[in-house]
């Protein structure tokens, strides 16, 4: 099957981040995500429980409408999944978006 | 006049001709095309995207120039919507599919959006983006049917904005030089008509509700932002004290800075702890930045607000944990929910009551609905190992509430011990005391009670048996009136003898002509409104004790309310001249 190939030819990369600052996934973080996600050549999708949306799609990031403590899995497909996975994935829980942490120590 | 009460989102007062900021909201037929000029609608809507990005583009630089960082970015995510090939590739696939117009499709599309921020999501911060993607709408729809922007950007002179409720668009696009203020029907905290006035340093107040009903174009109304209320018409009298507060407000808050970090401490040394009263968890950086030493009352009903689902356990103590970090040693006292009468939960917003306020309200709801109270208790105690976490029961009526009150919470204590999950066992247990018959039994609640709270709003409400939103009466509502300062001194003295803590936390602790007859009756805690931290420090820092003692004798003996606040108004303007 030609799509079966297609995808063995590219690599597929895949990991689960937690929302970790204060507000979660609004507006401003998902631009963030959205702008970073768009710099890959890889699809990107991200999903929770129900719904999957393009990584490159503010409208579907944004109607995530993930909060704080939600886990959300990223998967890219492509030839530079691997980089796009550590990117956002730094992005979110190690940058969080650039955000103060929830005040005091946890 | 009309005094309207909302929620104070952004300090100060003014005073103004107002402008009624139309809602935009433009409904827009159903139209069905040929089905052969799809292509050219659709290539309608790319038009309309095309053009509502250049215009978008041109403001973002503008405000780039103007250094609005808030404001620059609620464009820049607007921007990336208008690029979102889905969002567009969702809007043709509309046209093509049903054959409709292209305003047809794009408000379509974009109000299923909206309403799935509105409804489906839990988070009320996430929930407020649906005016994001309304202004996006508007931006569109101005575009495809060609009307003409107007709003607020060619004001020739001062006014106070009012409106059911304002799009970031419309807030963007305020001159500061003549926008004095906004009021709101609608809106929270973390609403846009919040978020920029605060940027822009302008008063605003919203949940106003019915503003815009009562208020029409050109009619003066004053917006205090401080107490969180907007008057519309006001009388001769009123206009007269606002504009003289509004013209000093500014400078006394300049100089108030100062004393930010002094300590509340009367001319002759006696220390007065300042707290602040909060109804939100993004409040008590507000407190800290004022100088408060911690919360004195935080309002909890915000849980419950305005949200289509009833809030879990994890979501309480999440927003209690949230600012019990904030304040880390210092005290934060939680009020356990004040529900019924006019703030009703998700099952029973139908239930009416012929008596409200004498009806099923706040502790004997809590009572009623155990379910409901026991979670939040759980909550608090989950979150009392992070702090100096104290609980406080509202509308304390008598001693077999507070026992019951306290046995279900000796229950939840249990539970908690039984799962393993830490508490402090230790916490302090408080009532509030804003009836007569709490205040005439406070001897006997003292016994079981760690700490009192004066409310004196709706302690005056019911001594005096007088609705203050009524405009027919509200004149006869006055916390200076000698029943009430009678009542209240009986709380402070059987506070003292039973050796507990009591403050205030009404309204009276924010207002300078009262601060002076607290500390008199013997009140060493105020917990108020954040914004008059400062002010009300400043009065403390301007009087001596024996001053204040001396002051509370001769008010105490005197028997008209009339004679009382004249008298207190006088002590005040001596003090601290600018502050009245």
């Amino acid at each position: 099957m030609q799509m079966g190939e297609r995808v063995l030819e590219k690599l597929v990369c895949e990991t689960t981040v937690e929302i970790r600052n204060a507000d979660g996934l609004h507006m401003r973080p998902a631009m963030q995500f959205v702008d970073l996600a768009g710099r890959f050549a890889s699809d990107i999708t991200v999903s929770n429980d129900e719904t999957h949306a393009d990584a490159k799609s503010i409208m579907q990031m944004t109607m995530l409408a993930a909060g704080r403590g939600t886990r959300l899995r990223i998967r890219a497909e492509g030839s530079d999944a691997e980089e796009a996975i550590n990117a956002l994935r730094e992005l979110v829980e190690t940058h969080l978006f650039g955000e103060p942490p929830p005040a005091g120590k946890d | 006049m009309e005094i309207k009460k909302g929620i104070a989102v952004s300090p100060g007062v003014s005073i103004g001709k107002c402008l009624i900021v139309d809602s935009e909201d433009y409904r827009i037929p159903r139209r069905e095309i040929d089905s052969s000029q799809r292509m050219a609608e659709i290539q309608r809507v790319r038009n309309g995207f095309r053009d509502a990005i250049e215009e978008l583009t041109a403001l973002e630089r503008a405000q780039d120039e103007a250094g609005g960082g808030r404001i620059k970015d609620i464009f820049a995510v607007h921007l990336r919507f208008l690029r979102d090939r889905s969002l567009r590739r969702r809007i043709t696939d509309l046209v093509h599919a049903e054959s409709v117009t292209a305003e047809y499709a794009v408000s379509t599309v974009l109000r299923e959006i909206a309403s799935h921020f509105e409804t489906g999501v839990k988070d009320a911060y996430m929930r407020e983006r649906a005016a994001d993607i309304y202004d996006i709408e508007r931006r569109l729809l101005r575009r495809l049917l060609g009307t003409k922007r107007e709003d607020i950007l060619h004001l020739t002179e001062e006014v106070v904005v009012v409106a059911r409720e304002l799009s970031p668009t419309q807030t963007a696009g305020f001159n500061r030089d003549y926008v004095r203020g906004i009021a709101s029907d609608a809106g929270g905290r973390t609403s846009h008509a919040a978020i920029v006035a605060r940027s822009l340093g302008i008063p605003a107040v919203v949940a106003l509700e019915d503003l815009t009903e009562v208020v029409r174009g050109g009619d003066t109304v004053v917006i205090d932002g401080n107490r969180g209320i907007a008057i519309v018409n006001p009388d001769d009298e009123t206009v007269r004290q606002y504009e003289a507060y509004s013209r000093e407000f500014v400078a006394l808050e300049h100089k108030l800075d100062a004393i930010r970090e002094k300590p509340g401490v009367t001319r002759d040394g006696v220390r007065i702890k300042l707290l602040g009263n909060i109804e939100f968890p993004d409040e008590a950086e507000a407190v800290l930045e004022k100088g408060g030493e911690g919360i004195g009352l935080y309002r909890t009903e915000f849980l419950y607000l305005n949200r289509p689902t009833e809030p879990v356990e994890q979501e309480q103590y999440e927003a209690y944990a949230e600012t019990v970090r904030v304040f880390q040693d210092r005290r934060v006292v939680i009020r356990t929910f004040d529900l019924g009468a006019d703030k009703y939960t998700q099952s029973r917003r139908a239930a009416a009551e012929p008596n409200p306020f004498l009806g099923l309200r706040s502790i004997r709801f809590c009572l009623q609905n155990l379910t409901m109270f026991k979670t939040q208790l759980r909550a608090i105690l989950r979150a009392s190992v992070l702090g100096q976490v104290k609980v406080m029961f509202p509308l304390i009526t008598n001693i077999q509430e507070l026992m019951q009150a306290k046995m279900i919470l000796h229950d939840v204590m249990e539970d908690l011990d039984e799962e393993g999950i830490p508490y402090n066992r230790d916490i302090d247990v408080g009532i509030m005391i804003e009836t007569p018959s709490a205040a005439l039994t406070a001897s006997t609640l003292a016994r079981d009670a760690d700490f009192f709270s004066i409310g004196t709003n709706d302690l005056t409400q019911y001594t005096l048996a007088v609705d203050r939103g009524n405009e027919l009466v509200s004149t006869l509502y006055s916390a200076a009136d000698p029943a009430v300062l009678r009542l209240m001194r009986t709380v402070i003295q059987d506070a003292y003898k039973a050796q507990i803590d009591v403050s205030v936390c009404g309204e009276t602790a924010s207002e300078p002509e009262y601060v002076m007859l607290l500390l008199g009756l013997g009140v060493r805690t105020l917990s108020l409104t954040p914004p008059m931290i400062p002010e009300i420090k400043q009065v403390i820092r301007s009087v001596t004790l024996e001053e204040c003692n001396a002051l509370a004798r001769k008010v105490l003996a005197m028997n008209s309310e009339r004679q009382i606040s004249g008298y207190l108004r006088n002590a005040g303007r001596k003090v601290l001249p600018e502050a009245f």
